[in-house]
């Protein structure tokens, strides 16, 4: 019988499972992400209501990106639990295809602000449309920053040979987290910059 | 009733009641942290040595920004005088003219009380004080070997010091520094046209502050993860130290206001540079009509100030967690309340978020909204009533011990107090809409934050400069520090409060066109010549810290404050990892000071036999 160390009250004193500290410091990571979101679209809703305000149709192409987004996450959670229960084909191909799908949600967005130009909204005009340059445009960057996270993945994936460790699985969850919150914010935004 | 002190065999509690993370075994001969000067002096990982970097570069700051504020102070003292003799020091910023007199110029004025107010927020009492202390005493405190990332802790000193590089670097451009105050309201900073500091100056300092936000962002990720993750065997989160407390919630202020900030500098970059109109609307300058339509310089003051707000707590509550530890020890009484410090703490956390326009009441905003603002900026007088009674009562009949660290803690309390009741009429927006942008603003912030903030830290230096050095500071030189400060704060300060109540305004270069305020002449001859003396009396700390770093008394024993908490049970030095066998577990809360006849019972001393009331 393993000897369990007490406290004065009896109290188990062995460390408690926590979270890994890597996986907290990313989640409060994004919450400090999504401030700076928070702050855009207050401001956003702030000077909406301030007035001299130019109501634009929103390009299509805005709306249909976040489903290439949702897909793409869902192709990696897919990737996840091909990891975990030792299915290496769903694991490799499905990350492969949620990285893809990234690129081609940013190449759709640069899609998007042609389109929005080709309106005639442009970045230097009214802040409605500013906005929507600035807010879309700092996304962006974050969800290039995301494929790059996928691409180490990947680059693992595929040259290193298929051993699912905890090391590993505590790895690629901190990348798949990252990139379901990229979707849940291009949701997020999509509700504020062109449905209220 | 006479104190029995305990006996306490640390070692000996160490190596039964330790916990074995096999740490030695990591490593044998060669300390990879350490192993030569680069690492161990300039790239180190090690949380000791950053607190280090962080203290010595918040130092010089502050020396810099102390000297900004004597040179402002000179022309407000002494308008008519010629400062022809700076000249050599700021060569084109003083304009002598056809009599040989010279005069500093308006423009660097400005540049001047930008740049004081910038430093000394930032760079002093944001990274100098919470980037020192959370940073030293975190891992200390807690039983843990580092941080949860030493690597994102050294990030967050180098962007910290890239920060301090491009803001040193704009001190030296043509044009100047930023000069449209600290808080950088648009248009001044968002038109490189407005003012000569608007250009190349506000570039850098935008720059500047960016990169600082990277590094309050890296450190407080640091900070929050490792109080929660690598507390050791027993340390519960109702036993931390309130030093630990107020450090992990000033890192999850900074966390989400500091992004914020972000936001605003995004759009603000936005307008210098990419033409967009997030601040600017319907301008004139320089006899032209700008293009710009439909933006509103509010906008940008209610995201600098959602920051703003949240900012003063992030000074002001590593302070208080500082005062509570350094008075509990040295009145050798646990401190008062405890947990209602700690809900305190949070109270005061949580509030900062919603009280930020109480900075906007003059700017045209709806007065029914200002009530809203009024009403919880004033409840934030509860929870810091609750923690100013709670140090009285834990100075009330204690056995005090009257040195440098207990002496700046009290100070604290008095700066709190004193600055704190004027918080109450500016928090009123009825009465600020009078004394908004007065002198009575200047001395309400700088007592309660600037001076108050500064005290913490001196306590926390004095206190754990032995924990830092192994050595002593001198404790004569840090009495004529304590006292001289602790004067001419209050002469400095105290005056402005009447100025203010008269109607003098802030950030003017000079009243003498102004009849009305001709009186004050003499009181600002007076508050100059008291700023000089505060400026002397802190070399006096700036010479006794870098003359005890390597001349001082040395600490002969582990814990020279006989104090309860786990920093104390490392070796006088600690080399990395802190303890050199096993981790300290904790049995007890951080406060049990004259317990049951013991002088001090350590957090690492089990139940005692015949230990009688409840153990926490």
């Amino acid at each position: 019988m393993t000897r369990v160390m007490t406290d004065i009250h009896g109290q188990n004193m062995e460390r408690r499972s926590r979270i890994h500290p890597h996986k907290l410091a990313l989640w409060i990571g994004l919450a400090s992400i999504m401030m700076m979101f928070v702050a855009l679209t207050s401001a956003y809703l702030v000077k909406k209501g301030g007035g001299e305000w130019l109501d634009f149709e929103v390009p299509q192409i805005f709306y249909f990106n976040a489903f290439v987004l949702i897909f793409s996450s869902v192709l990696l959670q897919a990737s996840y639990v091909g990891f975990k229960r030792g299915h290496e084909k769903t694991y490799k191909y499905g990350l492969a295809g949620a990285f893809v799908l990234g690129i081609v949600f940013v190449i759709l967005q640069y899609k998007g602000w042609q389109a929005l130009y080709d309106l005639g909204i442009y970045l230097s005009g009214n802040p409605s449309g500013s906005f929507l340059y600035i807010i879309s445009g700092l996304h962006a960057l974050h969800v290039i920053g995301g494929i790059v996270a996928l691409l180490v993945a990947l680059i693992f994936a595929f040259r290193l040979r298929f051993v699912p460790t905890k090391r590993r699985r505590n790895r690629f969850e901190l990348v798949i987290h990252y990139w379901h919150f990229m979707g849940f914010l291009w949701l997020y935004l999509l509700i504020f910059l062109f449905s209220i | 009733m006479e104190k029995s002190t305990l006996f306490v065999d640390d070692e000996k509690l160490l190596k039964d009641k330790g916990y074995d993370d096999h740490f030695h075994e990591h490593h044998h001969d060669e300390d990879p942290y350490q192993s030569n000067f680069i690492t161990k002096y300039i790239f180190s990982m090690d949380h000791k040595m950053i607190a280090k970097q962080f203290l010595l570069t918040g130092m010089f700051w502050a020396i810099i920004g102390a000297a900004m504020s004597v040179i402002f102070r000179l022309q407000l003292g002494f308008p008519a005088e010629s400062l022809t003799w700076l000249k050599p020091l700021l060569g084109k910023w003083i304009v002598v003219n056809s009599q040989g007199v010279g005069h500093l110029s308006t423009e660097f004025y400005y540049a001047m009380v930008t740049m004081h107010g910038t430093i000394i927020v930032f760079f002093v009492l944001t990274a100098g004080l919470s980037g020192t202390f959370s940073n030293l005493l975190i891992p200390l405190q807690i039983g843990a070997r580092d941080m949860a990332s030493p690597l994102l802790n050294m990030m967050s000193y180098w962007f910290f010091f890239l920060a301090s590089v491009v803001m040193f670097i704009s001190l030296f451009v043509s044009t100047g520094p930023f000069s449209g105050g600290w808080v950088a309201y648009p248009p001044l900073s968002a038109l490189p046209q407005a003012m000569s500091g608007s250009g190349t100056g506000m570039t850098l300092w935008l720059i500047s502050l960016t990169l600082f936000v990277v590094s309050v962002l890296l450190g407080g990720l640091n900070y929050v993860t490792t109080v929660l993750n690598l507390r050791t065997k027993g340390m519960s989160m109702w036993r931390l130290p309130l030093t630990i407390w107020s450090f992990f919630i000033t890192a999850i202020i900074g966390l989400l206001s500091f992004p914020v900030l972000v936001a605003g500098f995004l759009l603000l970059m936005a307008d210098r540079s990419l033409g967009t109109s997030f601040y600017l609307s319907e301008i004139f300058i320089n006899g032209h009509a700008l293009d710009n339509v439909g933006g509103s310089p509010v906008l940008y003051q209610h995201l600098f100030w959602f920051l703003g707000h949240p900012e003063v707590y992030i000074i002001i509550l590593p302070a208080m967690g500082i005062v509570s530890e350094v008075m509990s020890t040295h009145a050798r009484k646990p401190i008062f309340g405890y947990k209602a410090m700690v809900i305190s703490i949070a109270s005061i956390a949580f509030l900062s978020f919603l009280v930020w326009a109480h900075h906007m009441f003059v700017s045209g905003m709806n007065p029914f909204i200002a009530n809203f603002f009024t009403i919880f900026t004033l409840i934030i007088a509860v929870p810091s009533a609750v923690k100013v009674f709670n140090w009285i009562s834990t100075l009330y009949k204690g056995n005090l011990t009257l040195n440098t660290p207990m002496l700046f803690a009290i100070g604290f309390v008095s700066m709190f107090i004193s600055g704190g009741l004027t918080g109450l009429y500016l928090g009123n927006s009825a009465i600020d809409i009078q004394m908004h942008d007065t002198y009575f603003v200047v001395a309400h912030f700088h007592i309660v934050m600037g001076v108050a903030a500064f005290f913490g830290m001196f306590a926390g230096v004095y206190h754990w400069f032995p924990k830092m050095f192994g050595r002593f500071m001198n404790e004569t030189l840090g009495k004529i520090h304590f006292w001289g400060t602790m004067l001419t704060a209050y002469l400095i300060f105290w005056p402005m409060h009447y100025m203010g109540l008269a109607g003098v305004p802030r950030r003017y270069y000079k009243f003498d066109v102004f009849d009305t305020f001709s009186q004050f002449s003499e009181l600002n001859k007076f508050i100059t010549v008291m700023a000089i003396i505060a400026f002397f009396v802190q070399l006096v700390f700036v010479t006794n810290f870098f003359h005890s770093m390597f001349f001082g008394k040395k600490v002969r024993s582990k814990n020279p404050w006989k104090s309860t908490t786990l920093e104390w049970t490392t070796p006088i030095l600690p080399g990395h990892g802190n303890w050199p066998g096993k981790l300290p577990t904790v049995q007890r809360w951080a406060y049990d000071y004259g317990k049951d006849g013991f002088d001090f019972i350590p957090q690492i001393q089990p139940k005692l036999d015949g230990e009688t009331s409840a153990v926490h």
